[in-house]
């Protein structure tokens, strides 16, 4: 009457459909994949699909509403909207980039670091977080843009100023959650490091959350850059960027419509593609198993 | 307990509860059959995914809501299953009451106690108010629960994890039920608290005279308190019978795994018996006797039919191809 | 069986957890409420036995676990590891007291990590440690799953794919990977079945006999922690109230709490049934903890000294400790 020796592992008689793959295979990640496939081919080849150059003058044809020659149409001074938009990705693809992804580090290693240590850290960051969500978030990166000045990358600083404190807060409560398992007691039983416990242990299990949320923050990244293009204080002019190009067009909405609504539907499908693959990749990234 | 079989207050037949997940049907109770005398306390044992709590809420019409329910439930010779939910009600909760292993999650946690009891006692008596109110001391009283109609306006947060199940008690028997379905009700308590809502139970079982369906996965238990025992295996039943017959002498080598694999009277640091392998998934049950990967004694017949249960003896009955000899291991 | 040095010593371990304070608290100055988890445990393992703790959930037999295993600070108190102060050890004597003394825990499906195969789990465990040359590593990975009987093809896997007792072996194999000589299983049956808690105790068993290990077995399952024990020490509200040879405290337990707690687990003989509870009352609150001895007011036996002398844990004319005022008279009762 010892122990059996052998014990039947449950496994899957069939080969299934891997979940990961089914998760991939839905409609709305298939689209948003396609968008989002689309958008970053503009954006690395936008002169490849630009039949004009972008900052080219035509006074020969100035807001021509869209039709053969220009499909989007001319703005007033005779460039082709449609060659503006497409460059316009390289820039915009660039703020969904650069304006999330230092915040999102940042945010992420702060957070773990807190979450886990505990003390009088976790406090101030308390502290600091409760102040910086008080603030509506676009008023807070004016005022630093304003002290900075405008462009771009004072534009990235400014949002990375302010955005790694959203970050870092959603993976502190993911990390707290995650701290609750045995799995981080055991691994403290086991003599690893705190370093090796939050990043190899906790992080990968807290990340799902964090990515979802990363790619819907693109969405929005590109929404605030447009919105600071728009109000001179993020992409300057002549460069072709969506906000720009709308308030380009702000004073000719009577009468040249096109070039505010051309790069407007830009600004919308784009965010619909990050918002579509972000919905989809909490699935696939997922540990199997978990319901 | 002799009790004749036209006393039955609730009969169970062929009852079958299935479930669809990702497009395949899972048979979580497959065709069980059982019956309960008024007053008996009847217990259902088996372990995690053995269909136990299935079977209790397929009974009461709580599985439909997941699963597609078949067979017939006679209650005093009327069939619930063929009942829609609103007739069910009349039956539900007044006649037929049932407590949760969870006294946390199953109770309200914004109302207080007294308007918990007092909502089922508004739903299934014509009381007024403060008869209600009267009743709903008396009935905390009556489970135990000390000082209790200064506890009527307490939160279920305010109370102690054995209270809290005391609570559920004066709910269920608010209607005076003649059954008590009762799912794992101990099992989140410690041993001496699981003692005092056992020994409850059963005092309300003989005062009342309430028969009481004990769904547990606890030989122990089942020892403690039942009359009848039925052993659920892989959603079926595989062996039942009075409690002294199948705990003294099991007649299905799954009963007598268990029995075996619980150390009491078994000299200190021995190796236990143990039944190899695990349950089997639902989806992956073999095609005979669903024991068969882990019973010691299989035979070419187990693998390929699957036993029935059959009456063997006086009141017990086992789906076993060789009962008998099932039963002669336990005395080896 | 066993020799009698001890390999683990608790002396008067106090633990307290502090409750946070509420907006109403600080505004009703109410004291800042402590969660008195321990209240002055000690004990003696010695090398080679197994040492059962048993107690009712809140009791404190978990928290006495974690702190052995370093996972809490205790208050007070010292801990000794063969004879030398934890505490004072500078940090890499105490990874090798952390690898030396491992711990299980109760839950099979929180205790691993989902996204790290059984191969990832056990090469990091064996890798921090320097167990074994890298060359080695896959070698050592077959050995451990051998010995905790799983089959080769498990060591791919990631745990969603594994039975809960297949999860104990594993978190067992973990544990065993570093070469502990103590090994701390809190509740690691209890979330099991019946027929597969067997399995594992059989196991835990035949692994201490062929390793030499001691263990500590923290249940609540009393008959459990019969079958393993050597010792056995009863926790009530933070401290022992009685500790003694296994076979001694459960065919006849001294202290009226062990007696009770006997009398409560449920026999598997439908003949042996009693008809009135065994103690009445439930736990007390951690947070507020009775003076004199903690168990005066559930006692059938208590005095006036008891509501006001705490009990001391005391030793008798048979083996083991009581602490209860009225032991000598209950003893020969």
């Amino acid at each position: 009457m010892t122990l059996p020796d052998t014990l039947q592992i449950t496994t899957q008689k069939k080969k299934k459909l891997n979940p990961r793959v089914k998760a991939l295979l839905r409609p709305g990640f298939l689209l948003g994949f396609f968008i989002l496939s689309c958008s970053i081919i503009l954006a690395v080849f936008p002169w490849a699909f630009a039949p004009y150059d972008p900052n080219a003058f035509d006074f020969t044809a100035i807001k021509q509403p869209p039709g053969r020659a220009h499909p989007f149409g001319t703005d007033n001074l005779g460039r082709d909207t449609l060659s503006r938009v497409i460059w316009a990705y390289q820039v915009d693809m660039q703020i969904a980039f650069f304006a999330t992804f230092f915040a999102m580090v940042i945010g992420v290693v702060a957070g773990s670091l807190v979450a886990y240590h505990g003390g009088i850290a976790d406090v101030i960051f308390g502290r600091v977080a409760d102040v910086t969500i008080t603030f509506p978030f676009l008023v807070l990166v004016i005022a630093v843009v304003a002290v900075l000045g405008p462009g771009l990358t004072n534009m990235y600083v400014a949002v990375t100023l302010v955005q790694w404190v959203y970050y870092a807060r959603l993976t502190r409560a993911e990390i707290m959650t995650q701290m609750t398992s045995d799995y981080a007691s055991a691994g403290r039983v086991m003599g690893y490091s705190s370093t090796r416990i939050i990043f190899r242990h906790l992080l990968p299990n807290a990340m799902t959350p964090l990515i979802t949320f990363w790619m819907t923050d693109m969405a929005l990244a590109i929404l605030l850059g447009s919105s600071l293009g728009y109000l001179g204080l993020g992409a300057q002019p002549p460069q072709a960027e969506w906000g720009v190009l709308i308030a380009e067009g702000r004073n000719f909405i009577t009468t040249a419509w096109w070039m505010s609504l051309m790069p407007g539907i830009a600004i919308v499908l784009t965010g619909l593609g990050f918002s579509l693959v972000g919905d989809s990749i909490a699935d696939v990234l997922r540990p199997r198993g978990a319901a | 307990m002799m009790t004749s079989q036209n006393k039955s207050l609730l009969q169970v037949r062929d009852l079958t509860t299935t479930f669809y997940r990702n497009g395949r049907a899972l048979r979580a109770v497959d065709g069980i059959s059982f019956d309960v005398h008024a007053g008996e306390v009847l217990g259902l044992v088996g372990e995690s995914g053995s269909g136990k709590s299935i079977s209790l809420r397929s009974i009461i019409g709580l599985a439909r809501d997941y699963g597609t329910v078949e067979g017939n439930v006679y209650w005093k010779g009327e069939d619930l299953l063929t009942r829609t939910d609103k007739q069910l009600q009349c039956v539900r909760g007044s006649q037929i009451s049932m407590i949760f292993q969870e006294p946390m999650t199953s109770l309200n946690p914004l109302l207080t106690v007294g308007l918990q009891i007092e909502e089922n006692l508004k739903a299934h008596t014509d009381l007024d108010r403060p008869a209600r109110k009267a009743r709903a001391i008396e009935l905390l009283d009556t489970v135990g629960i000390p000082g209790a109609s200064s506890r009527l306006r307490d939160f279920p947060h305010q109370f102690s994890g054995g209270m809290r199940q005391r609570v559920m008690i004066a709910i269920a028997l608010a209607s005076c039920p003649e059954l008590l379905l009762a799912d794992e009700p101990t099992t989140a308590l410690d041993v001496t608290i699981q003692d005092q809502i056992l020994q409850l139970l059963l005092s309300l079982a003989k005062n009342l005279n309430m028969a009481i369906v004990l769904v547990t996965h606890d030989l122990g238990v089942v020892a403690q308190t039942c009359d009848r025992v039925a052993v659920m295996y892989a959603g079926r039943l595989v062996e039942t019978g009075s409690v002294r017959d199948v705990l003294k002498r099991p007649r299905h080598p799954y009963t007598l795994g268990l029995l075996k694999s619980v150390p009491e009277s078994v000299p200190p640091r021995t190796p236990l018996y143990s039944v190899p392998g695990t349950p089997p998934a639902l989806d992956a049950l073999p095609k005979g006797c669903a024991f068969a990967p882990r019973c010691h004694m299989v035979e070419d017949i187990c693998l390929g039919n699957r036993p029935p249960l059959s009456e063997i003896g006086e009141q017990i009955s086992s789906a076993c191809h060789f009962p008998e000899v099932a039963g002669e291991e336990v005395s080896a | 069986m066993t020799c009698e040095a001890p390999v683990l010593e608790v002396e008067d371990l106090h633990l307290h957890f502090s409750l946070k304070k509420n907006l109403f608290d600080a505004i009703r100055r109410t004291q800042q409420r402590k969660v008195k988890a321990l209240n002055g445990v000690s004990l003696e393992v010695k090398r080679g036995e197994t040492l059962g703790i048993v107690g009712e959930s809140g009791c404190g037999k978990s928290t006495l676990a974690r702190c052995l295993a370093r996972l809490y600070e205790a208050d007070k108190g010292t801990i000794r590891y063969d004879g030398q102060e934890v505490a004072a050890k500078d940090a890499s004597a105490l990874r090798e007291y952390n690898r030396k003394v491992q711990m299980m825990f109760q839950d099979p499906y929180s205790s691993l990590n989902p996204r790290m195969t059984v191969r990832q789990v056990l090469t990091e465990a064996l890798r921090v440690h320097n167990m074994r040359p890298p060359e080695q590593i896959k070698g050592r990975i077959t050995e451990l799953l051998n010995l905790v009987r799983l089959p080769q093809d498990a060591a791919d896997k990631l745990p969603y794919e594994f039975s809960g007792g297949q999860r104990q072996r594993i978190a067992i194999a973990r544990a065993l990977s570093v070469e502990p000589e103590v090994l701390i299983a809190d509740e690691l049956v209890s979330a099991l079945d019946v027929s597969v808690q067997a399995q594992v105790v059989n196991l835990l068993l035949e692994l201490q006999e062929k390793l030499g290990l001691t263990i500590l077995f923290v249940a609540h399952d009393l008959r459990l922690v019969r079958h393993v024990s050597h010792r056995v020490a009863v926790i009530y509200l933070g401290s022992i109230v009685e500790i003694g040879e296994s076979e001694q405290l459960f065919n006849a337990p001294i202290h009226p709490y062990s007696k009770a707690l006997l009398a409560a687990a449920p026999s598997l003989d439908p003949d042996k049934r009693h008809t009135r509870p065994s103690i009445s009352g439930e736990l007390p609150s951690p947070l507020n903890v009775p003076t004199g001895c903690a168990f005066h007011a559930r006692c059938p036996h208590a005095s006036g000294r008891c509501q006001r002398e705490s009990p001391g844990l005391k030793a008798l004319d048979v083996p083991g400790k009581v602490a209860c005022h009225h032991a000598q008279a209950l003893l020969s009762t």
